[in-house]
Formats: C-alpha cells, structure tokens, sequence
C-alpha cells in the first residue's frame, strides 16, 4: 500500500466522520460516553443477562409474528403432525404446530423465545437480589429500583401472556385458573372476567387480545422503561466495592472504548449463543403433546412456568373454607388472601429502599456497594424474603414432591404451611447470626492478622501460631464500610415525641442494636500495644 | 491515575457539609486509602510471543464463527423438513442451532479473548460527581422555570390556567368509555350463572356425544359428560362446554351418604357432579375409586363423592354442585334440570343465583383431616 492510498484510506473514514458529525454532532456523545469507566465484578453481569436475553426473545419473538395467527377461529388439523390430523383446534394453535413442524427453523425459534423468556426473568430475579444484597439501590439509585421493578412485574406479564398465545391444553387451563382468580374480586370481579375475555371463558376474544399485550403494549413499555433504566444507571454511574484506590468518590474499572464496548459485546453473543444451543438441543414446552385446549381434559403434574409458581403455590397454601358470605354476597377469602399476601409482599419489594432511607435517616450518596454481612439486618431481612418466596415456589410443586418422594401430598402442604410462617423467622434469625460471625472474623483478621501456619515454640515451651498482619490493602477492603447505630427518639420542635419517631427509633433499634462497627486506626494501635 | 482520600463526593463544595448523615457513624479514626496496588502487567504484555498467540486464539474464534453461521446457512437446506416425519423435524432443529450457536458463540468468545489478553488491562479511574446540577445549573433552572410563569402568566391568570388542567383531566376520559363494548352488552352475571343442562338433557359421553344408558355405568367407573346434543362446530362450544362438563360415578348405593333432600338427585348409585372446581375452575378429573375421592389436579383440592362431594382437603370451600339425574323411559341418563347453583367458582353475586325452590344446602367441608 503506498502512502498515498494509506491517506486516502485514511480520510475516508475520517470523512464519513465528519459528514455525520456536522449533521448529528455526534461527537458530542463520542466524548462524553466514550471512555466513561465500568467497574468490573461478576455480579455485576446478571443485569446484562438481563438485557441480552431480552434481545434474544426480541429477535427470536419477531420472527414468529411472521408466522403466527392469534385467531381463535376453530378450525381442523391439516398439518404434518399426524396424531393430530382433523382435531378441530383454533387457528392460533394450528399456526403455533405450523411453526414447529412445518416451518424450517421454527421450533428453533419458539425454543429460543422460550428458553430466552425464562432466562430473562430468572436474570432480572437474580440482579434484584445482587442489587438488594449490596444496597446499591440506596440514594440516588432509589428510582433506578423502582423501575427495575417494574420491568421485573412486565417481564412476568410478558411470559404470562406469551404463555397463553398457542392456546394448547396447558395454556388454556392457566387463564381458566386466572379467570377463577378474577371472578374472587369482590363486587366487580364478574364483570372483569366478562370483560377481559369478551363474554364468556374462554370465548374467543382472549388470544387475539393477549397478542396484542404481548407483541405491542407491554414490549412498548417494557422498552421505555428498560431506556429510562440504563439513562439512569449512566446517569448515576455504576457502584462498586470497596477496595483499594476506590473512594466514594470516583469509579474505577474499564473504560466503555473499547475494553467494556468489547467485553459488554462478547458477552452478549456468549449469552445468545448459549440460549441458541439450550434452544437446539433441550425441547422446551412441547404443545403438541398437550392438545389444543379444551375445558374437560386435565393433565395432573404440568407445571406452570417457573416464575408463575410462587402464585400458584401461594393459592395451593390456603386452608379449606376460605369463604365468607356477607349480607348476601361471597366473599372468596382463599382467593383474597393469597393475592393480598402477594400484593403486600410485591409492594415492600418496590418501596424497600425508600424504607430503609427513613429507618437510617442517612441522606448522602452511596456508591460503595455493600457487602452482605456488612448490614447483617438487610442481608437476613434478604433471606427471609427469599425463603418466603421459595416456600410459595415449592408449594407450587407439592403433587409432584409427593408422588417423587412418596409423600401423601397433604402432609407435603401442611409441612409447606408451616415453612412459609417459620421459615423465614429462623432464615432471618440464622442469616443475621451468620453475618454478625463473618463481620467479626473480618475484625479479628484485621487486629490480629491471619493465620500463617508457621508454628513456633516460645521460650516458655508452649507452640503458638505465628500471625501475619494482613496488608493494607485487603486491610481497606476489609474496614471501609457504614456502620449505623441506633437513632435516638428526639422531640420534635412542638417538644413532643411522634408516633412516627418511635417506630422509627425501634426499627432502627431493631436494625442495628446488634452492630459491629470496622476497626478504627487506634483500635489497630492498641491491639499492637497489647502484644 | 489518582486515588482520592477517603471523603465524600465533594464537587459542589460545602453543599454537602449540610448533608444529614442519619444514624450513621461517622469517624475520622479510619483508615486512609491506601491507592492502587502496583498495576501487574499479563503474559502478553511481557511475552510477544505469548501475544502472538492470543492474537492467532482470536482469530481462531471468529473464523469458527464464520464457520459455524455458513454451516446453519447450509443446515437449512441439507436437512429440510419432510412431511410427516417427527425425526427430519428433531434434525433440523439441532443442525441449525448448533450452526447458529458456533456463529454466535465464536464471536463472543473470540471477542472476550481479545479484550482480556489484549486490549489495555489497567484500570482507569473517573471522579464521581453529586448527582444533582451544580448550584449554578439549579439557580438557573429556578430563574428559568420563574421567566415561564411570568410571561405565560401561569400562576397569575388562574382562570384560565385552572380551566387548562380541567380539559386536559377531561380529554382522555371519553377514550375509557370507548372500551366498554370489548365486554358483551349481555349481563355478565346472568351468562356464567346458567348451563346448557335442563329438565330431560340426556347426559352423553364426552367427546363423541353418545348418550349414556343407566345400565352402562357399572359400579367403580367414571364417565366424562357433557349434554347430549352440543354441536361441536358452534361458535360457543367451549363456552358451553365450560360451563356443562360433569363427572358421573357409580358407587355401591350403601357407600352414599345422601341428604334428605337429595335423595331423589342420584340414580341407583349413579351421581352426577360439576367438573369445574369450585377453587379456581379448573376441570376437577382425577377419581380415586377406593376412596370415592375426587381431586383437582390443579391446588389438590379433594371432594368426597360419598358426602355430596364436600371438600376434605385443599383449597376449595365448597362441595361441587350436584347435577339431578333420573332415567328415561328408553333407560337414558337425564338431568332434572339445571344445576341448582352456579357451577365454578365463586363469584361475588354468587348467592343471587343459587336457585332456592330448588337447591338443598350440604355440609360445606368435612373437617376430617387426612394428614
Ligand atoms: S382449581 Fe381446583 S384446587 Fe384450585
């Protein structure tokens, strides 16, 4: 290559640059994104997870809208799979067996949308958690939560919907069970389900209604939200740990351009092309097995997909009787009360970090992610919420747990009742203790070092093992961290004490009695001294 | 590279003095940061050679990528689907996907590889910077937000002002209303709460429709029925059939425990019950024989068929409905009429549509515990 082609080579990349740049000041977000720094930490990937799945269900799920019919019109069976030949069936489910056995690379598809589906929310499910466990949705990331949360509440509803589309035998059965859920909503309940599945269940409005929530409205809010959530996480910048050269007040890692950009960018067609491969070589929801829905037929030991099991598990916990009547009128408490528990469950969830703000007071910035045992309250009140939702999860499963084990599957349910009141109180009871042990093994490595293994033999006689005071660098990561004790209940300026300031003054109480504070400089002075 | 002391994000200066740290425990007896360890230079960085070779592992990677997107190109056309045939299905399915899969997967690997062995390792610090504008940018949003209400008049001209936000509250409001004919103009309550079942309907096997003669039904069997005479073309098939469906069983007469009132509603030990259960509606299909025990597949609630199908486990809170059954002179299966209440479910108007004439109460649950 001479010189001269190298230049001109050269200027033509430089001059689309410019083309674009004078059109769209695009170099504007060059240099303010371009080397913006990503704090690298394997959890911190769930969230891309997240959002590469996300792509792959994009993908996979607008090649099946070329294909599929969301009618509800009964027609019969004139495809390849014979043992279904002349069954009359919807057209929605004969467009959904076209797609798996007449279209080349279909099912590959349905099975990528699937298997992407369920990684989306179980991702989501696990990001939430790490978020959860290192307090990074504390201020100013509080929002960043909220609409987290939302995205995790569409991308159920996304599955829920997407489930009911092919309009087979398992799929029907699970809007029959929504439709008896809705009919439990007291005065309007009725005419809800009327409404919602225009006239009676299943009639043939709801798939083609379905369809377009699943394909248009929700995908539509779900991407807004999912822009408004990244907005926000460039915006306020990621968190990181605690570590050496990492203050409150920088973020260290690797810039966008080019490590992050191609990290960020390998990891996305790792996750695809895991999904692509699960999808060629795992069936997954295999409708032509079930039939096309009808309301007699039952199938005992199908499952629901698994994000959906915590509410169906939450109907199966309900004692017999639920049910009152009330100046005429029936009241279904074994629907209320398992929707209610969720509710209030699902709402501590979206406001915790606006709860945890008031018990705390604390209104500065954090952007140090905690580690778990660090705040033992919020890690065991963490595991409480998890077994509780496992209980729920589980209970989903009772039959099958049964007859695998050879349980009489009351026993198994009445076991599981009891799990969902007590599990959680001896989680919360066990993990606290748990954290409270680390933090002062933590405190122990830093006064005394760790254990070197060399044994020596004193003058005295006795064998003692030599301990090797930990460098101060693995000494910052172990120290730098919040502690909090508890508020006191002050009068406010009327010279009263608010109802308010005295749950407050005992949730706090509650929170952080129990606290271990990191070793201070002079701490470390002293325990020298004592040697 | 620099490393900051252990302090706050202080940008904007004594803003953050005024910040309420809460209940937190502030000291000044921590430790100080210590900075960056010594950055550690990789393999590559230190042996060409080494470099060379991530360099030829990459390009390994994308050329497998290529690779593997060409073979899912030629997949689709070597293994075609072929009518009829589960098996050609299964292989076009895997030979794609691992087609595609190389594709994707070397590019990620390879891309992967390239930014860890490669591209710069050290790490790069950025300042942070409080997440609210500068007092300067508030200042002037203030100022700005000020201008707007002064020459818009927005705060001062509250006629009109207050006028604006009534049509603008009141605008969408005709949109909700245009929604109300998604639901049928018919009386949602009065449409679940009736069945196709009436006085004389011959009870027919589901799904070939045929009518079911009394001596049919031996002792121990269980029939899946629906009316006789649906027509399986009708546009509400499936509606009708959600509300007909009915479980018959034959027990020895002795093993029933019938109520006064409903002595006459089963025929010589032959009972008829709604398959919808009363939990959530799903169809309630799986019947113990020794037990006369039915059970919904669904929450496991559990009906017992000798107690008028009172629930003794699970869920559900009340007995499934009792379909009246009698014979015809030609010794068919008939009902007496309707269910005497709604089937499924319960629904809040529930109680306004039980039929009192006609319905005899049972025993909601039987408090036996079988655990
Ligand atoms: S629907 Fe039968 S137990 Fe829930």
């Amino acid at each position: 290559m001479t010189a001269t082609q190298a230049a001109r080579k050269q200027s033509l990349t430089s001059k689309a640059s410019n083309y674009l740049d004078e059109r769209t000041s695009i170099s504007g977000a060059v240099s303010f994104l371009g080397r913006k720094i990503f704090p690298d930490h394997w959890s911190f990937m769930l969230g891309e997870v997240a959002l590469y799945s996300f792509v792959a269900i994009l993908i996979s799920g607008t090649f099946l809208t070329f294909f599929f019919d969301p009618s509800m019109t009964h027609v019969p069976y004139e495809g390849s799979y014979v043992p279904l030949k002349g069954i009359g069936m919807s057209v929605a489910y004969h467009s959904a067996l076209d797609i798996s056995f007449d279209i080349r690379g279909g099912l590959l598809m349905r099975q990528v949308h699937h298997w992407s589906a369920l990684l989306f929310v179980a991702s989501i499910g696990l990001h939430m958690l790490r978020v959860f466990f290192t307090g990074a949705y504390r201020k100013p990331r509080e929002i960043n939560w909220v609409i987290g949360f939302l995205l995790f509440i569409l991308a159920m509803a996304e599955g829920f919907t997407g489930y009911s589309l092919p309009d087979d035998l398992l799929s029907g059965n699970g809007l029959a069970i929504i439709n008896g859920m809705v009919k439990g909503i007291p005065l309007i309940g009725t005419w809800i389900s009327y409404f919602f599945f225009g006239g009676l269940f299943p009639g043939t409005a709801i798939v083609p209604r379905l369809y377009i929530l699943h394909i248009m409205l929700l995908p539509a809010i779900l991407i807004a939200s999912l822009g408004l959530h990244m907005l926000l996480l460039i915006i306020n910048k990621h968190t990181q740990f605690a570590g050496p050269g990492r203050t409150k007040g920088n973020v260290v890692g690797s810039p966008i351009m080019p490590v992050f950009a191609a990290k960020a960018g390998g990891f996305f067609f790792l996750v695809f092309g895991a999904i692509m491969l699960i999808a060629s070589l795992v069936t997954i929801n295999p409708i032509w097995n079930y039939g096309p829905y009808d309301p007699s037929p039952v199938s005992a030991g199908t499952q629901p997909d698994w994000y959906i099991g915590f509410a169906d598990g939450a109907l199966r916990l309900v004692p017999p009787g639920w049910e009152v009547e009330l100046f005429g009128y029936t009241l279904t408490i074994a629907i209320l009360a398992p929707m209610a528990v969720m509710g209030v469950f699902l709402v501590l969830v979206a406001f915790w970090p606006f709860i945890e703000a008031w018990i705390t007071g604390d209104k500065r910035e954090h952007h140090m992610a905690d580690r778990p045992r660090n705040n033992p309250t919020r890690t065991a009140i963490g595991a409480a919420g998890i077994i509780f939702y496992a209980v729920m999860w589980a209970a989903a499963s009772s039959d099958l747990m049964a007859t695998h084990f050879s349980l009489n599957v009351f026993y198994v349910i009445h076991v599981l009742q009891a799990l969902l009141i007590l599990g959680p109180i001896i989680g919360f009871w066990l993990t606290k203790r748990i954290a409270i042990g680390l933090q002062k093994k933590d405190r122990e490595m830093v006064l005394h070092g760790f254990e070197s293994g060399r044994i020596v033999r004193k003058p005295g006689g006795e064998f003692i093992e030599v301990h090797q005071p930990v460098d101060e660098y693995e000494r910052w990561r172990l120290t730098s961290f919040d502690a909090y004790e508890p508020t006191k209940e002050r009068p406010n300026s009327a010279g009263r004490i608010t109802a308010g300031t005295k749950i407050r003054g005992s949730l706090s109480r509650w929170f952080f009695e129990d606290r271990i504070t990191p070793v201070t400089k002079s701490e470390l002075e002293q325990s020298k001294h004592d040697h | 590279m620099t490393a900051h002391e252990n302090a706050d994000a202080t940008p904007h200066g004594d803003a953050l003095d005024k910040i309420d740290t809460g209940s937190a425990v502030v000291t000044d007896d921590g430790f100080e940061n210590p900075g960056f360890p010594p950055h550690k230079p990789r393999q590559t960085d230190l042996d060409p050679q080494k470099e060379k070779r991530a360099e030829r592992q990459v390009f390994g990677w994308f050329l497998l990528s290529m690779v593997g997107s060409v073979f899912a190109i030629v997949a689709y056309f070597a293994f075609p689907i072929t009518e009829s045939d589960l098996g050609s299905v299964r292989l076009n399915n895997l030979f794609l996907g691992l087609g595609l899969s190389l594709g994707l997967l070397g590019i990620g690997f390879g891309a992967v590889h390239w930014a860890r062995q490669l591209m710069s390792g050290e790490e790069i610090a950025e300042d942070r910077h409080l997440t609210r504008g500068t007092e300067a940018t508030r200042a002037r949003a203030v100022e700005i937000f000020k201008l707007g209400d002064e020459e818009s008049g927005f705060s001062r001209r509250s006629l009109i002002r207050n006028s604006l936000i009534a049509a603008l509250a009141l605008f969408p409001l005709p949109a909700v209303f245009m929604f109300r004919d998604i639901a049928p103009k018919e009386d949602a309550v009065e449409a679940i709460a009736h069945t196709m079942w009436e006085a004389g309907t011959r009870l027919a096997l589901d799904p070939t429709g045929t009518p079911i003669k009394a001596d049919d039904v031996t002792i121990g069997s269980a029939f899946h029925v629906i009316p006789f005479g649906m027509d399986n073309h009708a546009h509400d098939y499936l509606d009708q059939k959600a509300l007909a469906v009915v479980l018959l069983m034959r027990l020895p007469a002795e093993d029933l425990n019938e109520v006064e009132g409903r002595r006459g509603w089963s025929y010589d030990g032959i009972v008829a019950y709604s398959k919808i259960c009363t939990h959530v509606g799903c169809p309630v299909a799986l019947y113990e024989q020794h037990t006369h025990h039915l059970l919904c597949p669904c929450h496991q609630s559990t009906f017992d068929v000798t107690n008028h199908a009172a629930v003794i486990f699970g869920p559900a809170a009340r007995p499934l409905p009792q379909l009246p059954i009698a014979v015809d002179d030609e010794g068919y299966l008939v009902a007496q009429s309707d269910f005497t209440e709604p089937i499924g479910p319960s629904f809040w108007e529930r109680q306004n549509h039980v039929n009192n004439d006609e319905h005899v109460q049972v025993l909601g649950q039987n408090t036996e515990d079988r655990a």
